[in-house]
């Protein structure tokens, strides 16, 4: 007869030298691993509170503007410089990893209303309101020289407002009355562009397709345009102004405005008839938007004084910033790295947040690395179970914010059953139920 | 073979011509090749007939990447074997362990082919990784124990002298008695771990060791009489059942908690993922402890009066109680019911014990039978007539059953799903027994009696291969205490005890009858009148309100249905006109002449 008996040696199991790691054995037969689900779900669960325990998005603040942050600008080479323009004027170079002000101009009499950087590095375009267009040379003055003085001055003949750097030429597009193209060596416009209004108020070159431009005017309308041709392309007109309109960096015929009517609107050029998607959650007008460089979320800046980061394909925000001294936000950039949310608001203060708010910022070892991985997917596995989703849904907001929620939702809810009831007691056909995303485009023009 | 040849020839195809496509029709090929290397096509396209028709296509290598490695001259004779035949095989039966349930195959309804592909590469996801997990099986370090008798030879005549002759002298260091007399009949309990031992005895010893080394742990005299002992999650803590009330003491022997209210206490399991122990006393009351948080969770009147046999399903934490009246109860924390009844004996249920996955459950009871249950259908599997009705019932990690009949202790194999003519092993003791359990990961069986302990050899009883992550029997003290920090991270709640432990993993599928009552139950909601001023909310006006809204709703919902009536017979009518007008797809196969 033959017979073993399980018999182990212990050195097998043990570690050789004290320095060494404990050897730990893997079975993965799932009989030796009951209450799998439950346990997932436990983890998840975890996972979910965890995140929102270390849910940090504020970094820090920049201070040293004396008046209300107007406007930002990203450097396309640097991803620690910003450059901010504040409403008495002045131009101040950051540096986010020291956080403090590299360098201070006083450009502008008046507010800087836009600013961007040459493709080329070197220079700085920024408008104001005393009607010019002044470009600054990046490189710090030496140590001898005192008065900041401007490479080139443009004296335009009205307000500008906006301005938009081309995303390689030497050419750059200003808006105010006209929307005009610039070339670096002329004093004169290339080109101007008007379609019936007198003031716009935002004009982006589309990062792909570069010949295109789009602008947001007071009359309700977007336009579009090609540098190319001598005529505007394309209007649409809303129902209330857009304040920005920001292109999509990795879609080319996708754009989004930020409406006065407290939503965001994302188009396809293809299709303007209707935007594919209603971007719902401010409770005030949206001033500002940027894309992440990834083009799957975007970030907005409200009146209401709070920062919401919306995916693109959903029509709720995931996150919202906000802070008890932060006050309307003006500009607002997703930098570069997509790790962080640059934020200018009217407090003189700008603020750096990061992108997502339980991120840990730093090197992660391996170990971590895959922790969070692992999470992450229990996440998004029971990301649909009530306690999940309560736990990853709830966002504390100021009660002003709160409130208006609420009061907004009262009064969709009752705009909604008045339509119901018009048509309930109406000859039935004679009305048409309008979708809500067919009510945002009064007028498509050519 | 024929798959390898049938590989090789694909290769050769592939040197000396361009490589067949599927759609390539044969004559044309005719035409291009010379008539040995037809041959061969039409062999290798009866190949693969047969092949589609067999079970299951052996994995092959992938026959570019082969031909790129070895070159032209290496399959230049037909008899050489590839000797990179690529990923070895798995077995259908252990792959089969290793998937969880089967594919879904609920019909998408979407428009674009977005959620289809994703599903398709999620099942292909889990696919992958039930493949790995059982390739994984080849890293197993060791193997289980076995008895394998020549022809004439049976396994029940042997002795434990002889197991332990036979085997190395560290497992037959694992064959013991230890002589403890005075304080006899012994409750004993392993830990989870199987490392180390709680025995109780009758008359209040208490001692905990690591049975290994046989180095003591604790020694106590409680001073009590003791019903029952168990291990909590760790092998810090042991809860004892004594005369009066339940106590914990740590492993040196402190008492660390009196249990008042868990009192006159005969059996207790502990539910290791919940932290709950569960309690079974002479008052009929079943009653769990939340050791975690040191509070009673629940206390259940069974109404079966008292209750001294328990035990619990490890794959899904319910707990089963038997009774005088020959049922077995199952019980979950969360209702005051039984979960579900089985009548298993006539006479009283004398002991249950459950298997490691919860499939088979084990009862035996006065009446000297011992029955084997299916307990997720509830249905009886085996019957077996003992030669006394076994007071202790235990399975082991790999299905070996152990009874305890008055002093003898049979094992049985196989005993469950098949016949067991006879029992696998036999041991007599000198006095009757009062505890039993198998160690889990070791070939041992722990028995209790009135003489104290002993440990016996049974070969193949345990699992032979654990894993670290669940129970480590090597842990040190430092794994030990991040072990207990994780498992108490990862306490389920007890409000997920239930009979299917997967639930909470599951897309919970409404059937139509469901769905229609839901909505039934959302239409026929009662129509609740505004309060209104100036006498408009008098009882006449408001029943005349409602009623009039009611009339209303369900004025909509006949118009409603008559609308889809109406559509569906348009739909009819127009597939009926067409029909008519182009008659069936397949009529363009018919002949024009006739």
């Amino acid at each position: 007869m033959k017979i073993k008996v399980l018999s182990r040696n212990p050195d097998d199991y043990g570690r050789e030298t004290k320095r060494d790691i404990q050897r730990l054995p893997r079975n993965y037969d799932p009989a030796l691993h009951p209450f799998e689900a439950a346990r997932e779900y436990t983890r998840a669960l975890n996972a979910t509170k965890l995140e929102r325990v270390f849910a940090k998005p504020f970094v820090g603040a920049l201070d040293g503007h004396r008046d209300g942050v107007n406007c930002m600008a990203k450097h396309p080479g640097s991803l620690s410089t910003l450059l901010t323009g504040a409403c008495d004027g002045e131009i101040k170079i950051w540096n986010l990893g020291s956080r403090d002000c590299r360098r201070t101009i006083q450009a502008h009499t008046g507010f800087v209303r836009g600013m961007c950087v040459t493709p080329d590095h070197g220079n700085v375009l920024s408008i104001g309101d005393d009607k010019t267009i002044k470009m600054w040379s990046l490189t710090s003055p030496e140590a001898g020289e005192e008065e900041e003085e401007p490479v080139q001055t443009i004296l335009g003949k009205s307000i500008f407002t906006g301005i938009d750097h081309h995303w390689k030429d030497a050419t750059f597009a200003t808006c105010g009355q006209t929307v005009d193209i610039w070339d670096h060596a002329r004093a004169e416009p290339l080109r101007s562009f008007s379609w019936g209004v007198d003031s716009l108020n935002c004009v982006r070159f589309n990062p792909i397709e570069k010949h295109y431009l789009a602008s947001c005017a007071a009359d309700r309308s977007i336009i579009l345009y090609d540098t190319r041709g001598s005529s505007p392309l394309r209007k649409v007109i809303l129902n209330m102004r857009s304040n920005v309109l920001a292109w999509n960096p990795m879609e080319a015929f996708v754009f989004t405005v930020a409406n006065e009517d407290h939503n965001l609107y994302s188009f396809d050029i293809r299709r303007l008839t209707s935007p594919f998607n209603i971007h719902m959650d401010h409770v005030n007008a949206v001033l500002d938007l940027d894309y992440s460089p990834t083009g799957r979320e975007f970030v907005s800046g409200s009146f209401d004084k709070t920062i919401r980061i919306f995916p693109l394909e959903k029509g709720r925000s995931r996150e919202v910033y906000h802070t008890k001294r932060m006050q309307r936000v003006f500009c607002i950039k997703w930098s570069l790295d997509n790790k962080y949310i640059l934020s200018g608001s009217d407090e003189t203060n700008v603020r750096i947040w990061k992108a997502k708010a339980a991120e840990k910022i730093g090197k992660l070892t391996p170990r971590e690395e895959s922790a969070l991985t692992y999470s992450d997917k229990l996440k998004e596995k029971f990301q649909h179970h009530p306690q999940v989703r309560r736990i990853a849904r709830h966002r504390h907001v100021p009660k002003e914010v709160y409130h208006l929620t609420r009061q907004t939702r009262i009064m969709k809810d009752s705009r909604r059953r008045k339509e119901e009831n018009r048509i309930r007691h109406s000859k039935p056909g004679s009305i048409k139920k309008k979708r809500e995303r067919e009510k945002v485009v009064v007028a498509e023009q050519e | 073979m024929a798959d390898e040849e049938d590989r090789i020839g694909k290769l050769k195809g592939k040197q000396t011509k361009r490589a067949p496509r599927y759609f390539d029709d044969s004559s044309a090929e005719a035409s291009t090749k010379d008539k040995h290397e037809n041959e061969k096509t039409s062999e290798r396209k009866s190949e693969g007939k047969k092949k589609k028709s067999g079970k299951k296509r052996a994995p092959a290598p992938d026959s570019d990447h082969v031909d790129r490695k070895r070159g032209k001259e290496a399959w230049d004779s037909d008899e050489e074997k590839d000797p990179f035949p690529g990923e070895a095989p798995v077995k259908e039966e252990t792959l089969a362990r290793y998937t969880r349930g089967e594919e879904n195959k609920i019909k998408i309804r979407a428009k674009t082919a977005g959620p289809k592909l994703e599903r398709k590469a999620m099942e292909k996801k889990f696919h992958l990784a039930a493949k790995q997990a059982a390739r994984a099986e080849l890293l197993l370090g060791e193997d289980h124990g076995y008895l394998e008798p020549s022809d004439d030879e049976d396994t029940s005549q042997l002795s434990q002298t002889d197991i332990a002759d036979a085997v190395d002298i560290s497992a037959a260091q694992k064959h013991f008695d230890l002589k403890l007399d005075q304080f006899g009949p012994y409750r004993m309990n392993y830990t989870r771990n199987g490392r180390f031992l709680v025995m109780a005895g009758k008359r209040g010893h208490v001692a905990a060791l690591d049975w290994m080394s046989k180095k003591l742990l604790c020694e106590i005299n409680v001073m009590e009489g003791v019903h029952d002992v168990k291990w909590l999650h760790v092998e810090t803590m042991f809860a004892v059942a004594q005369q009066r009330w339940t106590y914990i003491y740590d492993h040196q022997g402190v008492e660390l908690h009196c249990l008042k209210k868990f009192n006159n206490v005969l059996k207790m399991e502990f539910l290791p993922y919940h932290f709950l122990l569960a309690t079974a006393s002479s008052t009929g009351f079943l009653q769990y402890l939340d050791v975690s948080l040191g509070k009673e969770l629940v206390a259940i009147n069974a109404k079966q009066g008292c209750l001294n046999v328990m035990t619990q399903n490890p794959q899904n934490a319910v707990v089963h109680l038997g009774h005088a009246n020959g049922t077995v109860t199952l019980w979950s924390p969360n209702v005051k019911e039984p979960l579900a009844k089985l009548l298993s004996h006539v006479t009283a249920v004398r002991s249950i014990a459950i298997d490691k996955t919860g499939t088979y459950m084990a009862t035996s009871g006065q009446d000297r039978y011992m029955k084997v249950f299916d307990i997720r259908a509830l249905k009886p599997l085996q019957v077996y007539r003992m030669s006394a009705g076994a007071g202790h019932l235990a399975f082991s990690q790999t299905g070996l059953v152990a009874a305890a009949l008055g002093n003898v202790v049979e094992v049985y194999k196989d005993c469950c799903s098949s016949v067991a003519e006879k029992p696998y092993l036999t041991h007599r003791l000198r006095n009757n027994i009062s505890g039993l359990q198998f160690c889990p990961y070791e070939d041992v069986l722990g028995v209790g009696h009135q003489d104290g302990f002993t440990s016996l050899l049974i070969p193949g009883a345990g699992e032979a291969n654990f894993d670290a992550f669940e129970n480590n029997p090597y842990q040190t003290k430092k794994q030990r205490r991040d072990y207990e920090v994780k498992m108490l991270l990862e306490k389920i709640q007890p409000e997920m005890i239930g009979l299917d432990p997967g639930g909470v993993g599951q897309v919970s599928q409404l059937t139509a009858q469901e769905v229609e009552k839901r909505d039934q139950e959302a239409i026929q909601k009662k129509f609740e009148p505004a309060k209104k001023k100036k006498g408009r909310s008098k009882s006449l006006k408001t029943v005349q309100r409602t009623k009039g809204v009611e009339e209303e709703w369900r004025r909509m919902k006949v118009r409603q249905k008559m609308k889809e009536q109406e559509e569906q017979r348009k739909k009819k009518q127009k597939d009926q006109q067409k029909k008519e007008k182009w008659g069936s797809a397949l009529d363009r196969f018919q002949r024009k002449d006739n």
